[in-house]
């Protein structure tokens, strides 16, 4: 591990310190530390009694063991995928850690007063708030919004476990359970036998398999039918351990004309060994219901060299059940070593929408294989896909999508536009769209451009008195504004500030 | 089955597939050339369902031991291309018939068949041949390529050394039921050197062909051919292009009919300045019986500051399958880029379907590349303009597929040419109205 970053502060600098970082040369990943604290890991390797450890550490019911291990002895069966346009040692399944707690967890503590300071520092240090009172920082007037619209239930998960989930409370009054996925699997086994492995079987992919029968936590979501979740909900996923492999599932079901939106954000220390994430996320949107979910996926990118980074091995998938259901992704991918990760929509319902705002950005020896897939079943069906991709230094940004229209999907519509951008004569931009039309009436258009940052736009910047970067990182933000302005607010202003973060250093 | 499975298996009806066909014999080098191929497919087998680029068209008719019967449909009272001063070369079944053709000789054109050439020991082709398509195995293996090489006796081996002042045109004619044709041309155009190759007919029941064509510096390469319209036929037309600096390739095909189509281009760009544009238009109605057409273009640019252009347009009716895999691979230091890319489908009913994978693959940074693509119905607003001005609805409908064709084949350069295959495609409109 490199120094430890003191300078990293709490999130209600962020602003001045994500632009102050883009000025300084040298550390990039601010979230490169590592937090000091006793560990408990379960014996590497992965063998069926890692599973029943997991298992057994959740205190979960027999039918939750017996689901983990089909899919543990299914997932020795695979053969781990090779088609996607990323590049990496093979991974042995054997030297990782599957499950790492800090000891402090052992006895679940009653409220977050009891949470080990040390824990909540290290949340404090990403600026992630885990108080109840505490608005989620970083946006201007935000103290001026009212407080009731600002406020963000936050699930906090660190390796393997959750280690508080705020607001529960005030969400239980109006209905909605937001708890770790450990515990719904205790306190409402009915929803989550119902729901879990519904959009994503544990038959899927292999690292769906795999995460399956080794997840040992995530953030677990009901909102009833008619209910508008009261305030905004996430989960912050922090890995801390090394050598360990995080898991994590989430599970989201929107009942009938229920309304939430979700955020997620990740990060990770920076360490030589590349480590593993794979996670799976399902969301369940019924009739008339809506969810949004937007992700900041800043994992530790690996260093200039290539050493160290995650593997961030992800399926997301959501599926329309009713008429009219809606969902929204919007990801900005900056971290990562190698991201393979396709966020996707069943349109199942008649009317039923799905969208997609992307922006993946790879630097230095980073890799991106990353689309969505938008599978139209239901009648008068609608997609859109606006996916913005980022390349620089030698650095490979891949656009993988699907756009499925089956013949009872009438009247259905997709648009898809990908446009790539390089920085830089060694980095590569790929596009890989997959179109399947089987009825008239369904229209699909498909747009991709390629092209670099125009060296017009960049004199003007410059001629205003921009320094390079400074100029390069507001033509980016403009390149990206379609998916920037995708994202709720909280989100957008850390994710222009990431956007000019991670291409530091890529000019000249 | 794991990938290693499925590799063992294909590798294993490879052999099998060699094993019934009867490996022809030939002077030394034709000889050297056909057992290369054989160990290439051996290599890497057959391609199987499961393939990245058989997914959206299966292989199974074209790797079959033996043709499926396809009727013959009667040659057209005018076949195409039938009014254009031409120097023409006949098949029949695959086989070429020097009696039909006319004589060979004419200024700047060296041509000779290659069952003559290749009992030979010594010919010019002897480097060429075969290696062009030796070379397009990376990263897609083509194995009906490597097939062909290994099984053709038939074809012809055209040397341009300066203009030739009228087009070569290849007429492939049938009588056979269940004739199973493998047709390998190699076509090497010296520097500056200008020719148009047409081609037309059905050839076979089955058709394996491969094209390899070599263009040096500032050398011209215009093709148009149409693909023979019998229902039942099936066939893989296979292209492979060297394209050296200046020079400029154009290529067009029409497709109308046919069972089973995989029209395949793998087209290299290895000099600066060279301008390149491959198209194809396609209809296809499958009342008149399966109607399957896949265009796979793979086009690489591994020079500086070259064009290249891709328009592809299918009309589809009554189950009729179109597919389009167009890829754009621009190497590292393959600046000043400009690669465009175009599929389009219009579906007249609800029972078709178009699949398409348009990929772009970019390693350099100062290009322009773009892909677009689009499917839909006809556009009711235009259709609604034109009824509006008292143009009957089913002339207006052919008037807007013809006009939604017609991009594509405004891609071709020659007037007469064109004017030829806008007649016949609006024939065909015609008689698939409603």
């Amino acid at each position: 591990m490199t120094k430890p970053l003191d300078r990293v502060q709490a999130k209600d600098g962020v602003d001045q310190d994500t632009v102050d970082a883009v000025q300084m040369v040298g550390e990039k990943y601010k979230y490169g530390f590592e937090t000091e604290i006793a560990t408990d890991f379960a014996p590497k390797g992965l063998t069926e009694d890692i599973v029943r450890l997991i298992s057994a550490k959740n205190e979960e019911p027999e039918w939750m063991l017996d689901w983990r291990l089909a899919a543990f002895a299914r997932w020795q069966k695979l053969e781990e995928p090779d088609w996607a346009m990323v590049d990496y040692p093979k991974i042995d399944f054997q030297d990782i850690y599957y499950y790492a707690r800090p000891k402090s967890m052992a006895d679940k503590p009653k409220s977050l007063n009891d949470v080990d300071p040390k824990l909540l520092a290290t949340y404090k240090k990403l600026g992630i708030p885990l108080k109840e009172q505490e608005i989620l920082a970083g946006v201007k007037g935000a103290e001026a919004a009212p407080a009731e619209g600002r406020k963000v239930a936050v699930d906090a998960v660190f390796d393997s476990v959750s280690v508080g989930t705020t607001f529960q409370e005030e969400l239980a009054r109006a209905g909605v359970i937001f708890c770790p996925i450990s515990e719904a699997i205790r306190n409402h086994p009915d929803l989550v036998k119902k729901y879990l492995g519904s959009v994503v079987p544990p038959s899927d992919n292999f690292y769906a398999t795999l995460n399956c029968a080794v997840f040992s936590d995530g953030s677990f979501v009901y909102i009833p039918p008619g209910v508008r979740c009261p305030m905004e909900l996430s989960t912050y996923f922090r890995i801390n351990a090394e050598n360990t492999g995080q898991f994590e599932r989430t599970l989201i079901i929107a009942d009938e004309g229920a309304h939430v939106s979700y955020l997620e954000g990740c990060t990770a220390p920076k360490r030589d060994t590349a480590q593993l994430h794979a996670a799976v996320v399902e969301l369940v949107i019924m009739k008339d219901a809506e969810i949004k979910y937007s992700t900041v996926q800043n994992w530790y990118p690996g260093d200039e060299e290539g050493k160290g980074g995650i593997y961030n091995f992800v399926t997301k998938r959501a599926d329309c059940r009713g008429d009219r259901a809606k969902v929204m992704w919007t990801q900005v991918e900056t971290g990562s070593a190698v991201t393979w990760k396709y966020p996707s929509c069943i349109l199942r319902g008649d009317d039923s929408q799905g969208e997609f705002y992307s922006i993946a950005i790879t630097n230095n020896m980073q890799q991106a294989d990353t689309g969505t897939k938008m599978v139209h079943l239901g009648k008068n069906t609608k997609s859109r896909i606006v996916s913005k991709g980022i390349s620089a230094g030698v650095a490979q940004n891949t656009y993988r999508g699907l756009v499925s229209m089956h013949p009872r999907a009438k009247n259905s519509r997709n648009y898809t536009q990908c446009d790539s951008l390089l920085i830089g004569d060694k980095c590569g931009a790929h596009t890989v769209p997959y179109i399947e039309v089987k009825n008239n009436s369904s229209r699909v258009e498909h747009e991709a451009t390629t092209s670099k940052v125009d060296d017009e736009q960049l004199f003007y910047c410059r001629s205003r008195g921009m320094d390079e970067e400074a100029a390069l990182a507001l033509i980016v933000n403009g390149f990206a504004k379609e998916v920037l302005q995708a994202l709720p607010m909280e989100f957008a202003m850390e994710a222009q500030a990431l956007v000019a973060i991670s291409l530091e250093g890529s000019v000249g | 089955m794991s990938r290693a499975q499925a590799l063992k298996a294909k590798q294993t009806a490879a052999v099998a597939r060699i094993d019934v066909a009867n490996l022809p014999t030939g002077g030394a080098w034709l000889n050297g050339a056909r057992k290369a191929a054989v160990s290439r497919l051996q290599q890497m087998g057959l391609p199987a369902r499961r393939d990245e680029y058989w997914g959206f068209t299966r292989p199974d008719l074209l790797v079959a031991p033996a043709a499926q019967a396809a009727p013959v449909l009667p040659v057209e009272a005018v076949p195409p291309f039938d009014a254009i001063e031409r120097l023409k070369i006949v098949f029949v079944d695959g086989v070429l018939d020097l009696e039909a053709s006319d004589d060979l000789s004419a200024e700047n054109l060296e041509i000779s068949s290659l069952a003559e050439a290749g009992r030979r020991d010594i010919h010019w082709a002897q480097d060429l041949y075969g290696a062009l398509e030796a070379a397009a195995h990376d990263p897609v293996a083509r194995p009906l390529g490597a097939l062909n090489t290994a099984l053709a006796t038939e074809g012809v081996l055209i040397r341009v050394t300066g203009k030739v002042s009228r087009p070569v045109s290849l007429c492939y004619l049938r009588r056979e039921a269940e004739s199973d044709a493998v047709l390998h041309h190699l076509i090497r155009l010296e520097a500056g050197a200008e020719m148009t190759l047409l081609e037309n007919g059905p050839a076979a029941a089955r058709l394996n062909k491969v094209t390899e064509v070599d263009l040096a510096a500032g050398a011209s390469f215009h093709h148009v051919r149409t693909q023979g319209r019998d229902h039942g036929r099936q066939a893989v037309a296979l292209l492979f292009a060297r394209i050296a600096e200046k020079a400029r390739f154009k290529s067009f095909t029409l497709t109308v009919n046919g069972a089973l189509t995989r029209n395949e281009a793998v087209i290299d760009i290895t000099g600066d300045d060279a301008v390149v544009t491959i198209a194809g238009a396609a209809a296809g109605d499958g009342s008149d019986g399966v109607f399957h057409q896949d265009d796979t273009i793979f086009l690489t640019h591994d020079g500086v500051n070259c064009q290249s252009r891709q328009v592809f347009k299918k009309v589809l009716r009554n189950g009729a399958t179109g597919v389009f895999q167009g890829k754009i691979l621009v190497r590292p230091g393959a600046q000043k880029t400009d690669g465009y890319q175009l599929a389009q489908a219009l579906m007249l009913d609800d029972d078709s379907q178009f699949l398409a994978k348009p990929e772009l693959e970019i390693h350099a940074d100062d290009v322009a590349c773009s892909h677009g693509a689009t499917v839909g119905a006809i556009d009711e607003e235009a259709l609604f303009y034109l009824v509006s001005r008292g143009v009957p609805r089913r002339i207006a409908k052919d008037m807007l597929v013809l006009a939604f064709l017609a991009d594509a084949l405004d891609e071709i350069e020659d007037q007469p040419i064109r004017d030829d295959l806008k007649s016949r495609l609006q024939g065909w409109v015609e008689r698939h109205a409603r």
